[in-house]
């Protein structure tokens, strides 16, 4: 089979059970190789699941999951062969240094103890991790640790390089460092699937996202797809004068008939506004009419915290991991 | 929604220097790699190897010298009767690490790893068993010598004593592979430290420490023909040159390790 020619991963009605809990429920998704794909999705949803499933730790109980063209039940090796897991705990082992540690999963994969060694000098290079390569792991600290957890599932060259949760656990510093690493390998050609409950991580990390909730797919696209998919921009007002944010609430209530969101500590009210330029104008003379100062007011797309929560509704909390980013919503 | 194309360009390589292996990794090789990584950890964690040299110790030590003179009258050959039951069953106290070991590595996404590589399932129960194999020689290695110091003299040849040690290296790798499904099932390290603690049941409840005749007569049955009685049995007898015992305990180790090592393999696959 020409694997080249086949889409990276082919899901179709898969279904996960443990007991009576339904963890993957007729997942349909379909992912294009040559692209970053997040997997978004509250706790619970599903997300880790997908991932045990596509790396054959988790069989599937209905449904077809081909992975570049293998199916993960009929021919796990194949998929083994092509894939690397980072997952969510960085699997390195603390009493063996960085270089140890990747040539042996190096030689795991199938390498000689040579193309085992090359393979990981290639890696500590690529993720600069040079300097602590000869330490024990065990003093790394987290974002090092785990960039060689995402090293170690580089060392076989694999097609797909699937991410659990790449940063949870891991402080803003950290974090970056992971991002800036896995938007390397992006940049020089492997095809990564991660998964996160980190909006911005997507926004950051992805070309394609699919949100996943109570294991199926309820939305799929490039994040662009998505923000336009929930149809409506925002309007957007940052008070001058605090005190006065409610009042402006009302009025943006009124113009868009949708209860407007007020953040304090931003001095902001937004509301979705499904009229466009025309009720950003009546926002305007409406404020304007009561004598409410403002700082900023426009329109703009929605953040994907906004789409998250358009998608799955009231119950999934979305998680930022920054403080709180609210800024022009495209990036 | 984005459009697919129906041929998808070939991406380039990454990182230079990498390549993709021309096969997976042979069974050999991989329990090899696997056991490799275990030694080391058990290598340089001293608190493993040195706690379990600890635990032998003073185990002897309060055995012969605080136990030993009430127990049989006279101290020296109550050491004659203990010390070979001591080191063979020495892997049921210090088994406990393997279930940790083996609950440690799938919480903390080591095992998962491994199942995601192309490497055979079994080399992962061999590379462990192996690795474990090694380890469990040094533990009956120096809890003998320690036995030695302590007052045990061999009844018969070397060549007996060396048959027992061989035998206490065999029971090892039958309790490794009982430890490993412990730790495969117990749902964390801590639940399989205490799970572990039912060996203690096994090893003091024979005829260990003193003859199964001794106990009361309720408790005679369980310790006369649980497994760890023969299995020490033999050892006493090999050690004077006697194979009585012998097949009985072999029967023993081979129907464990018939049991628990398909468990072992299906535990892994679990994940």
């Amino acid at each position: 089979m020409g694997m080249r020619d086949a889409p990276l991963i082919e899901a179709r009605g898969v279904t996960v059970r443990f007991g009576k809990v339904t963890a993957l429920d007729r997942l349909d998704l379909n992912a294009p190789p040559g692209e970053v794909l997040a997997i978004l999705g509250p706790n619970g949803a599903g997300k880790t699941t997908f991932v045990r499933t596509v790396a054959t730790l988790q069989r599937p109980d209905g449904g077809e999951l081909r992975v570049r063209g293998h199916d993960v039940v009929r021919d796990p090796v194949a998929v083994r062969r092509d894939i690397g897991l980072a997952g969510q705990f960085a699997a390195v082992e603390p009493t063996m240094s960085g270089r140890e540690n990747l040539e042996m999963t190096a030689r795991l994969f199938g390498h000689g103890r040579p193309a085992a060694q090359r393979a990981a000098a290639a890696v500590i290079e690529q993720l600069g991790l040079g300097e602590v390569a000869d330490r024990r792991s065990a003093g790394y600290s987290g974002g090092q640790r785990r960039r060689l957890d995402l090293g170690a599932s580089l060392v076989g060259a694999p097609r797909l390089l699937l991410l659990d949760e790449p940063t949870t656990g891991l402080d803003p510093a950290g974090r970056r460092e992971v991002w800036d690493a896995v938007r390397g390998l992006a940049a020089a050609g492997t095809d990564i699937l991660l998964t996160t409950h980190y909006l911005d991580e997507a926004d950051e990390l992805a070309d394609h996202v699919v949100v996943i909730d109570h294991g199926h797919a309820v939305a799929s696209g490039t994040i662009g797809d998505l923000k336009a998919s929930v149809g409506r921009d925002v309007i957007e007002a940052v008070m001058a004068d605090p005190a006065r944010l409610d009042e402006a609430g009302q009025v943006l209530g009124r113009v868009t008939s949708h209860s407007p969101r007020l953040d304090r500590g931003s001095r902001r009210a937004t509301a979705p506004a499904a009229g466009g330029a025309d009720q950003l104008a009546a926002v305007i003379r409406g404020l304007d009419d009561a004598g409410i100062g403002v700082d900023e007011i426009g329109l703009r797309r929605p953040t994907l915290d906004e789409v998250f929560l358009a998608l799955t509704g009231d119950h999934a909390e979305p998680a930022t991991s920054t403080a709180h980013v609210t800024n022009g919503g495209s990036r | 929604m984005t459009t697919e194309a129906v041929t998808y360009p070939a991406r380039p390589a990454l990182p230079a220097g990498i390549t993709r292996p021309a096969a997976p990794p042979r069974a050999a090789r991989a329990s090899l790699e696997v056991a490799r990584r275990a030694l080391r950890k058990y290598y340089r964690t001293p608190g493993l190897w040195a706690m379990g040299v600890v635990q032998s110790v003073l185990f002897l030590f309060t055995f012969r010298y605080v136990f030993g003179g009430y127990i049989s009258g006279g101290a020296s050959r109550y050491a004659d009767f203990f010390v070979p039951g001591y080191v063979a069953t020495i892997v049921l106290f210090t088994g406990g690490g393997i279930a940790v070991a083996v609950a440690e590595d799938r919480t903390g996404g080591f095992t998962g790893r491994l199942l995601s590589l192309p490497l055979p399932r079994l080399s992962i129960v061999a590379g462990r068993a192996a690795a474990d194999f090694l380890t469990n020689g040094w533990s009956i290695l120096v809890t003998a010598a320690f036995g030695f110091l302590f007052g045990f003299r061999l009844g018969g040849t070397v060549t007996d004593g060396l048959a027992a040690f061989g035998l206490c290296l065999v029971y090892g790798l039958v309790f490794t592979v009982v430890f490993m499904v412990l730790g495969l099932i117990a749902p964390n390290s801590q639940a399989a430290q205490g799970m572990s603690m039912i060996a203690f049941v096994f090893a003091f409840i024979s005829s260990t420490y003193v003859p199964a005749a001794t106990m009361p007569g309720w408790l005679q049955p369980f310790a006369k023909y649980q497994p760890i009685t023969p299995m020490v049995d033999a050892v006493r007898s090999l050690i004077i040159g006697s194979t009585s015992d012998l097949g009985l305990a072999l029967a023993w180790s081979a129907l464990l390790l018939v049991i628990f090592t398909p468990l072992a393999v299906l535990g892994y696959r679990r994940g």
